[in-house]
């Protein structure tokens, strides 16, 4: 356990460092690179852009720049937003927790449901209810997430008025059902594509257990079917969903950004967008490490927890 | 099984199932395609849209950028417009239909390279092995760990965007799974004993690569390609919609939307044909991907 411990830490921190190298990368190669604000503004002479450029350390050469920012990151300095010369590690911790509980929703809502739909379909294996959720889930991987949520804004806000069209609480409204109001429509927006992904993988992990012996003998000594599902066949089958919940982080950050834009809901992901169009530089790198870092650390622990809870994993 | 209470809608089930029917699997993966009625659905709308994409247009009496500021918001099916006009009274068929060839095109392009690309990873990762192979696989790994919205935004708003290079973007952000597919295959096709029998007449390195190893992977690259093509139309709807990639007068399924959010009140139609159109193409080939999946027999799973 220790050795599976210390090496999966291991890989981890080496592809920390190949992210970090990628992510310094997409953004100083880059034509305009971080210098792409100044350049824009008017009456700027090529020798105040060089010495900006100098100031910054834009004129060394780029493997002791990359240096010394990832020596900055790893104790905190993320550098200042152009825009507001806020630390950028302030600014992004503003906007996370909003990130995190519309995608926290999600995902509770999406294991929920694609659970159910998943282990109903296994059970009732080529039945019109299997047929149609595995056809269903794939054609919610299709729809894109920004147009479902134009489309459920369009029937449940204009058309029935039943729900608030976007942002995270009316002002002055600072009831709990005001929070959770808003939160309905983005939560099950970005949850479409994790049901769909979650029931297609519970749908095959229960299939993968169902036929074996151990659920033939439970049948067979006389349990009823509901316990050998739910004690026998779930039991086994839900623990390599762990895994599944760290792969899925990339997609769900992805559509965090887009639901956030559409419904205007004030996270990490409208950040980066608005970000982009000033081309704040330090935020945008900022966010785009934190996002990777997200992913890292939550695959990590889908690893390591999924090692621990499930004896048959083998750690090597 | 618990399938015998469950009699009547097994016949809905057998109209949809992609399973043979049992004791008549024919061998032939042409035929097992076939039997998978959804795929061979998402292949047909894939040809017709191909088709009204580039012959649309020219039966179609408006220009896709001529403007008619008496005839905006026009509904649709309804009047001369088939399925109504714009902000700026612009046709909104011929719109959609230009915009598609835009849109698979670049689904197609994209798809090309990061295919080539993924399969040369891949290929020599799985064959070379040892630290060669791990480096290359690790580097897969971390440019997987960016959300691929966030790169493919990041990398677009510093280019200037059209055509070739949104189709640049989405192909450098989409070779990783591919890799991974034909890494995993290589690697258990080097095991086999015809890679050892060529090695052993001395082919190159190369030659086994591409002669005894890649020609045995082509099914499962084929299955990855044609999701990859999926994902290639998803990921330029989404830089487009966010208004980072092809932009305006050129239409593309995403930018169209661009615009829709503010109408929704009062021309929904705006937001819901292209939305529409994004869905049934990527759903199309997501479909004959599962489909050829099946007929090819490879386990691939993006």
């Amino acid at each position: 356990m220790a050795r599976f411990l210390v090496s999966r830490l291991a890989q981890s921190l080496l592809l920390l460092v190949l992210v970090s190298v990628i992510g310094f990368g997409v953004l100083h190669l880059a034509p305009g690179g971080p210098m792409a604000q100044f350049a824009l503004v008017p009456g700027m002479s090529q020798a105040q852009l060089a010495e900006i450029a100098h100031a910054m350390g834009l004129d060394q050469p780029l493997p002791l720049q990359y240096w010394q920012w990832f020596s900055r990151l790893l104790v905190g300095d993320w550098g200042h937003s152009y825009r507001d010369a806020q630390p950028v590690l302030a600014v992004i911790a503003a906007r996370l927790p909003a990130t995190l509980e519309l995608m926290g929703a999600a995902i509770a809502l999406a294991v929920l449901t694609g659970v159910t739909v998943g282990v109903l379909g296994a059970v009732r294996r080529d039945s019109a209810f299997d047929v149609l959720s595995t056809a269903g889930a794939m054609v919610a991987l299709s729809i894109p997430t920004f147009w479902f949520g134009l489309v459920t804004i369009y029937v449940f806000s204009v058309k029935l008025g039943w729900l608030p069209a976007g942002s995270r609480a009316t002002v002055g409204d600072a009831s709990l059902w005001g929070y959770v109001h808003h939160l309905i429509a983005p939560a099950c927006v970005l949850a479409l594509v994790e049901v769909a992904v979650w029931s297609r993988y519970m749908r095959s992990a229960m299939l993968d257990v169902i036929d074996q012996d151990f659920v033939r003998t439970a049948r067979a000594k006389g349990l009823p079917e509901r316990r050998v599902v739910l004690h026998h066949v779930l039991r086994n089958a839900w623990l390599p969903m762990i895994t599944l919940a760290g792969l899925e982080l990339p997609t769900l950050l992805g559509g965090a950004l887009v639901t956030e834009t559409v419904f205007t809901w004030p996270g990490m992901g409208r950040l980066f967008l608005d970000s982009l169009g000033y081309r704040d530089y330090p935020v945008v790198m900022g966010i785009l490490m934190v996002s990777a870092l997200l992913v890292l650390i939550g695959s990590l622990m889908a690893d390591l927890v999924g090692a621990v809870v499930d004896p048959r994993v083998r750690l090597d | 099984m618990t399938d015998a209470p469950l009699a009547p809608p097994r016949r809905l089930a057998a109209l949809l199932s992609r399973r043979p029917a049992a004791g008549r699997a024919r061998s032939g993966a042409l035929h097992r395609f076939l039997r998978h009625r959804l795929a061979v659905a998402g292949l047909a709308a894939i040809a017709l849209m191909l088709l009204a994409c580039w012959l649309g247009p020219l039966l179609i009496p408006y220009d896709q950028l001529f403007i008619d500021i008496r005839h905006r918001f026009a509904g649709p099916f309804a009047g001369p417009h088939v399925f109504g006009t714009d902000q700026l009274g612009r046709d909104l068929l011929v719109r959609l239909l230009m915009a598609g060839r835009i849109s698979l095109t670049i689904g197609f392009a994209a798809m090309a390279l990061s295919t080539a690309v993924g399969t040369a990873i891949g290929l020599v990762a799985g064959y070379r092995g040892g630290l060669v192979g791990a480096a290359l696989m690790r580097c897969v790994d971390a440019v997987l760990c960016f959300p691929s919205v966030f790169l493919l935004l990041a990398l677009a708003a510093f280019i200037r965007p059209n055509v070739v290079t949104i189709t640049l973007i989405i192909a450098a952000t989409g070779w990783m799974e591919v890799a991974r597919v034909v890494q995993g295959q290589i690697r258990t096709l080097k095991a086999r004993d015809f890679t050892l029998a060529a090695e052993l007449m001395g082919a190159s390195g190369f030659y086994v690569m591409t002669n005894e190893l890649l020609r045995n992977a082509v099914g499962p690259i084929i299955v990855a390609a044609t999701l990859t093509v999926a994902r290639a139309i998803l990921a330029e709807a989404y830089v487009s919609f966010l208004g980072y990639g092809i932009q305006a007068p050129v239409a593309s399924w995403g930018n169209m939307l661009n615009n829709a959010q503010q109408y929704l009140g009062s021309a929904p139609w705006l937001a819901i044909f292209p939305g529409l159109m994004i869905t049934v193409a990527v759903a199309s080939f997501n479909f004959v991907g599962d489909g050829l999946r099946d007929a090819l027999d490879a386990r691939v799973e993006l």
